[in-house]
């Protein structure tokens, strides 16, 4: 059973994939999405319901039976070296794999319509399930091998999907800028990976925890192995500086968009957290850094994201953010709640990207929300379940959002590894996503619209038909026919906005289920800081909601009216276009990295490789060419030159002999 | 050892030879006999993979000896004698070489034109060479072949290549020339060393050899200058920096089986030799040269993968990619341990099946476009969706992706390397970046965006003679992604016995005496 | 009638033989080449006599009369050779005739 959970969406990658190729070779003809989508929808389907009754069976045991576990097959033996392909699932993987298939269920929905008019829709899902057995596999795998098999896999996963419109150069750039990103942190998790194994001499989980606390380690060996296992983290979750790619992530398509960079693969870095937790809990300098980080990235994204203008680059700023919160949580010692952020997170933030991708669906391919406005009666049920997602993060009591953001920052400010500069950061990244959101609100669906709205008769005409890829530019001309998107894409989302709403209730502090389920796998929560009191925690919570609601008034001050909007853009013009240029660190990259590696690859092969070695080994081919034309030029076939060699030759040879026997 | 009944070695030689001989025969003044002349060669191939299971049954991996072994004289005079034999390390190369031969026979099936009963007949000459390369037992037998190696290789190059095929096969002959001179007189030395010694006469037998003790310390001591002779000519093949210019120019010039064999067999020629020569016969040199050679080995991953990146030239590209890939090689050997060495081994293998399936797929599109700037390709993918599921599958295997076989090799060889210089591996480790990085720009360019030019509008996918040739490579990317310990269990007694003269006792005792070498403990 | 000295016949055959030499690396011209061999093999063969004479012993004039019919069918085949060569060449000029050059 537990080996169908992964199995189960690769077989449906299998069919899918098989039938792609298949149908290639037999020249390609275009098959309907429902049919595809179904086999995936289907099989990933069944691998929710099989991960929803080895949770139940959890559920139901006792707490120290609580790890089920099944060995595959041998995947690497070698001497001391022997990893087995091993799942097991227990109290953490447990939950991640229920919301990675039960939020992977409902996408792959969505995307039966969103990927409506798809060319080869078996491409599609193929790659999408493929995706969710790698997923899978991350959080299943009992060691860190099999965990990086998943780890790598996803990326793989990412970079096909991302460039799944690749006819389109810059979408096919942005999934490998996200392929090589993400590589560089695969680096730190490799050496982090050695560094454990030549420590502990082993990879799995449950015999690393036992070493970890049987066997002294030092600490600077610990904070080295977590330092790089972290590098990892930031590769995967896009934190800085590993953060660049998953902006231009958004070049796929949207349930992508919302499956991998938003609700589970960006997630993998706290799983990694957390799983590794009791090795973390033993490097205070790692879980500064951590937290450092966390607290960083989220204050750094919110900032970029005000000024983003595509609908997709704010959520996707947005997640790097929130991604951010759920570092900060680990960082402070506060792991339960980093996942438990993660789960809330999932819910809301795959809602507002398929709620987004509800929208560019109905507005044919428009993303600049400064084009759109007035969606509100449009599209009025997209509006209604995105205010749900637009409320849960900017941390509105009682959604869901609130109750897991709440509890980091007040973890931020208690925990011994906390302090109130992470706390005020944290706070700040509330206010400025309370912000930002409510301005993407306003923009989308507040309002009046500010496209030409095209004739109902235009609609049949527009309605589809369009591929994805290609453009709405007739549509400017003639008006958008927008509409409402079909029951198949708004049925996903009504579900997901009910969750966001109520799964603030498996995590309310002071009695919260998640905590005490995930105890046992954990390391242990960190203690408070002395100087706080518990009062403390209710002025706080206070505060955030305060926070919130500024963050919400002030967007609506300035983005309820278009004039007070443009007066603002304009005070505040040389800020907003750095923002709006993402502090320019692509460019910082570019100039720093790649652009000097690739004029030192050239300077190595054109000068190097040419001009320096291949020269020597040419010269010395020359040189035995000259050495022999020079011994030729005696052969110039004069005979008689021949004939005074020869005396030459034999007078010295007489001349000699007789030398040494007058000596 | 005792001279063995058995003969299959020898006929899993020479059968390629003997059926080359045979093909010659086939009249080809006809389109039928020019066919059948084709089919004759791709069975002699198919029937000496064959062969070649036979002898991978009758294998067993629990004995370190050399297995199958047969000894007869042959210049008594000088110690020289025909000996065969096969261990764990040379089983699978064996079994890599008698695999690739068909593909490459079937790969050549259209694309090769002119002469082609003489090709053929090169072609499995060439087999001939490489096994017996592999298996041979003797000193100056290794030496025969492996010079031999070079005639149908030259002639490959220098008559079906590409524009400067003439001076790519003088390079590539020259070059390895230069190198193996210096092995030939470091053998004599060998043997000559040996009579001194013994008082019984010349022997080029190789466990004969491994008791033959040299003077040891210092860079420039017998032992040392010994090492480096030897050296020097496996590095050449390998090839490693600074040696490899010849390859890039051979790659580029060699027709695709030429390119298939040169990067699936030849190179891996050099590092079986390091396993077999180096490590057993110098063991002081060897732990003094281990850092330079081990540095050596990351320049030349980092560097081979940096110039990769800027290659225009497909072809080019995989060729530098090769000098990266087998950088690895090179450090899992030197890292002196038991992972790494399995890793190196397994990594010649997975390189084998990699880089082969990459210069196929090179080929194939340039049998249909003859042109390899990448400039001149684009959107492939969308014209060729096959071709681009066999593209992507085989550069995940070559970027190293877990699941896929290079992932194996190169955790392997790096966390070998790790137990022996954190660095190092960490530098070498880089490679795992840059490796995707031109991988996925050659991608990128050749095979995703809008499709350009008429010409590349008009591409057919694969035909089936195609599928053909890449589905056992895309098997055996999988099967050794996740099942290695088929392929660890038949090796890991030779690795072992292999690095006896490295264990931590012997290191001990490495100044008083050499110990245990691998067959004679 | 006083013998001439041996050393003195010896003297003179040496510098018959020399100035042989001399015209076989110097001269240019085949004729004169083949002349000059002839004066060569000449003073060998006056060496041969005088010390069959000294020494009074025949097998010198043996080798001496051996010689002048080697050198006489020499003769006719390096005139040959030369008429053979003129016919192609155009020229007996040792310069222009350089067949071995490497």
């Amino acid at each position: 059973m537990l080996a169908l959970i992964p199995l189960l969406p690769l077989i449906g990658f299998l069919i899918n994939g098989s039938w792609y190729a298949l149908g290639q070779a037999r020249g390609g003809k275009a098959v309907p999405a429902t049919a595809a989508g179904g086999i995936a929808t289907a099989t990933i389907g069944a691998s929710f319901v099989c991960a929803l009754m080895l949770f139940l069976q959890l559920l139901g045991s006792e707490e120290e039976a609580r790890t089920l576990e099944v060995t595959l097959f041998h995947w690497i033996s070698a001497g001391a070296l022997q990893i087995p392909f091993t799942l097991r699932f227990d109290q953490l993987s447990s939950l991640f794999c229920l919301v990675i298939t039960g939020v992977g269920s409902l996408i792959h929905i969505f995307s039966i319509g969103y990927m409506g008019h798809d060319e080869s829709p078996q491409k599609f899902f193929a790659y999408l399930n493929l995706f969710c057995a790698f997923m899978l596999v991350l959080v299943l795998g009992g060691s860190l091998p099999v965990l990086f098999l998943g780890w790598e896999g996803v990326g793989l996963c990412s970079y096909l999907l991302i460039s799944y419109w690749y006819t389109d150069p810059d979408k096919a750039s942005a999934g490998k800028k996200a392929f090589i990103v993400n590589r560089i942190g695969d680096l730190g998790f490799l050496l982090g990976m050695f560094l454990i194994f030549t420590t502990f001499g082993s990879l799995d989980f449950t015999a690393l925890k036992q070493l970890v606390l049987t066997m002294p380690v030092s600490g600077g060996i610990m904070t080295t192995i977590c330092l790089l296992l972290f590098v990892g983290c930031t590769g995967k979750s896009a934190q800085i500086p590993l953060f660049v790619w998953l902006p231009d992530a958004m070049a796929g398509p949207t349930p992508v968009s919302a499956l991998i960079h938003a609700a589970t693969m960006v997630t993998s870095g706290i799983y990694l957290v957390s799983r590794l937790s009791f090795m973390f809990a033993l490097s205070p300098d790692a879980l500064c850094v951590v937290a450092t980080i966390g607290a960083a990235t989220a204050l750094f994204a919110a900032t970029i994201a005000i000024a983003q203008n595509d609908i997709k680059k704010v959520l996707a700023y947005s997640t790097v953010s929130q991604l951010g919160y759920m570092f900060l949580a680990c960082g402070v010692g506060a792991y339960a709640s980093g996942v438990f952020h993660v789960i809330t997170h999932a819910f809301f933030k795959a809602l507002l990207f398929m709620g987004a991708g509800s929208v560019i669906h109905g507005m044919h391919e428009e993303q600049d929300i400064q084009k759109m406005g007035g969606l509100r009666r449009l599209m009025p049920q997209t509006f209604l379940v995105f205010a749900v997602g637009w409320l849960a993060i900017a941390g509105i009591p009682p959604l869901s959002g609130f109750v897991s953001k709440d509890e980091i920052l007040w973890m931020a400010f208690a925990s011994e590894h906390g302090s109130v500069a992470l706390w005020v950061v944290g706070a700040l990244t509330a206010a400025l996503t309370a912000f930002y959101m409510s301005r993407l609100f306003i923009l989308t669906f507040l309002g009046t619209p500010r496209f030409k709205v095209a004739e109902p008769q235009d609609k049949g005409h527009h309605d589809h038909g369009h591929g994805h890829d290609h453009g709405h530019g007739d549509a400017a001309h003639h008006g958008v026919a927008v509409h409402e998107s079909p029951a198949v894409m708004v049925l996903p989302l009504a579900v997901l906005a009910v969750l966001s709403a109520v799964a603030g209730a498996i995590g309310i502090p002071h009695m919260s289920w998640l905590e005490h389920w995930l105890h046992p796998v954990l390391a242990h929560a960190p203690a408070l800081r002395p100087e706080v009191h518990h009062e403390t925690e209710w002025v706080l919570m206070g505060v955030s909601v305060g926070i919130a609601i500024v963050g919400i008034a002030l967007a609506f001050v300035i983005y309820g009216n278009l004039k007070t909007a443009e007066r603002f853009k304009t005070q505040w013009a040389s800020l907003a276009k750095i923002l709006s240029n993402k502090w320019y660190v692509d460019e910082f990259y570019d100039a720093l990295i790649v652009k000097p590696l690739n004029a030192l690859a050239t300077i190595l092969w054109k000068f190097f490789d040419v001009k320096v070695i291949d020269r020597i080994v040419l010269s010395l081919g020359d040189a035995s060419n000259q050495s022999g034309a020079l011994a030729r030029s005696l052969q110039n076939g004069s005979t008689q030159l021949y004939a005074f060699l020869m005396l030459a030759g034999f007078l010295s040879i007489v001349g000699y002999s007789l030398y040494g026997i007058f000596h | 050892m005792a001279s063995s009944t058995s003969c299959l070695l020898s006929w899993l030689v020479f059968l390629p030879l003997l059926w080359a001989l045979v093909g010659l025969c086939i009249p080809t003044n006809t389109a039928s006999g020019l066919k059948l002349s084709k089919l004759s060669a791709l069975i002699g191939s198919l029937v000496t993979f064959a062969v070649s299971i036979c002898v991978y049954q009758q294998f067993d991996p629990a004995s370190a000896q050399a297995q199958l072994a047969e000894n007869h004289a042959w210049i008594p005079s000088l110690g020289v004698g025909y000996r065969l034999g096969i261990d764990g390390i040379s089983l699978w190369l064996v079994l890599l070489t008698t695999f690739l031969t068909p593909i490459v026979i079937l790969s050549s099936w259209e694309s090769v034109e002119k002469k082609v009963k003489a090709y053929y007949a090169l072609i499995l000459a060439l087999e001939t060479a490489m096994l017996g390369t592999f298996l041979a037992m003797d000193a100056f037998l290794f030496y025969t072949f492996w010079e031999a190696m070079l005639i149908p290789m030259y002639f490959l190059v220098g008559i079906w290549g590409g524009k400067e095929r003439i001076y790519a096969a003088m390079k590539l002959f020259l070059y390895t020339m230069a190198g193996s001179l210096l092995m030939l007189v470091a053998i004599f030395y060998l043997a000559y060393q040996y009579k001194l010694q013994t008082g019984l006469g010349y022997s080029m037998y190789l466990p004969d050899l491994y008791m033959v003790k040299i003077p040891s310390g210092g860079y420039l001591a017998p032992q040392s200058l010994l090492f480096l002779a030897f050296t020097i000519a496996f590095a050449i093949k390998v090839p490693l920096f600074p040696l490899h210019t010849w390859l890039p120019d051979a790659h580029v010039q060699a027709p695709t089986a030429g390119s298939v064999i040169l990067a699936g067999v030849l190179l891996k020629m050099g590092g079986y030799g390091l396993i077999r020569f180096v490590l057993p016969l110098f063991p002081d040199a060897v732990r003094l040269y281990q850092t330079p050679m081990l540095v050596l080995g990351t320049v030349a991953i980092t560097y081979g993968a940096l110039i990769a990146w800027v290659q225009t030239d497909v072809k080019k590209l995989v060729a530098y990619s090769s000098v990266s890939h087998m950088g690895y090689v090179v450090l899992g050997i030197f890292a002196l341990n038991p992972t790494g060495m399995t890793g190196a081994v397994y990594q010649m293998l997975c390189h084998g099946i990699s880089t082969s399936g990459l210069f196929l797929l090179v080929g194939m599109i340039y049998d249909r476009r003859h042109t390899r700037e990448m400039s001149d390709f684009g959107g492939i993918s969308k014209v060729m969706p096959l071709f681009a599921i066999a593209f992507m599958i085989i550069l995940l295997s070559s970027a190293a992706l877990p699941g896929t076989n290079g992932f194996i090799g190169e955790f392997m060889i790096l966390l070998g390397l790790w137990q022996t210089s954190q660095v190092l591996a960490a530098f070498a480790a880089l490679g795992v970046i840059l490796g995707a990085v031109y991988l996925l720009f050659m991608f990128q360019k050749v095979m995703l965006g809008p499709v350009t030019g008429d010409e590349n509008k008009r591409l057919k996918d694969l035909s089936l003679r195609e599928v053909a040739v890449l589905v056992p490579l895309l098997i055996a990317v999988f099967w050794m992604g996740f099942n290695p310990g088929f392929w660890f269990k038949k090796m890991q007694t030779s690795i072992d016995a292999s690095l006896v003269p490295y264990s931590q006792s012997a290191v001990a005792s490495s100044n008083a005496e050499k110990v245990g070498t691998p067959w004679n403990p | 009638m006083i013998p001439v000295p041996v050393p003195v016949i010896l003297s003179f055959c040496a510098a018959i033989f020399f100035i042989g030499l001399a015209g076989v690396l110097i001269r240019r011209n085949i004729l004169v080449v083949i002349m000059s061999i002839e004066l060569m093999l000449n003073a060998v063969n006056l060496t041969l006599v005088t010390f069959s004479a000294a020494l009074d012993h025949p097998h010198g004039q043996m080798a001496v009369f051996f010689i002048i019919v080697v050198a006489a069918v020499e003769s006719a085949v390096g005139l040959g050779l030369v008429i053979a060569l003129f016919r192609t060449m155009r020229t007996v000029d040792t310069d222009q005739i350089q067949l071995l050059k490497g």
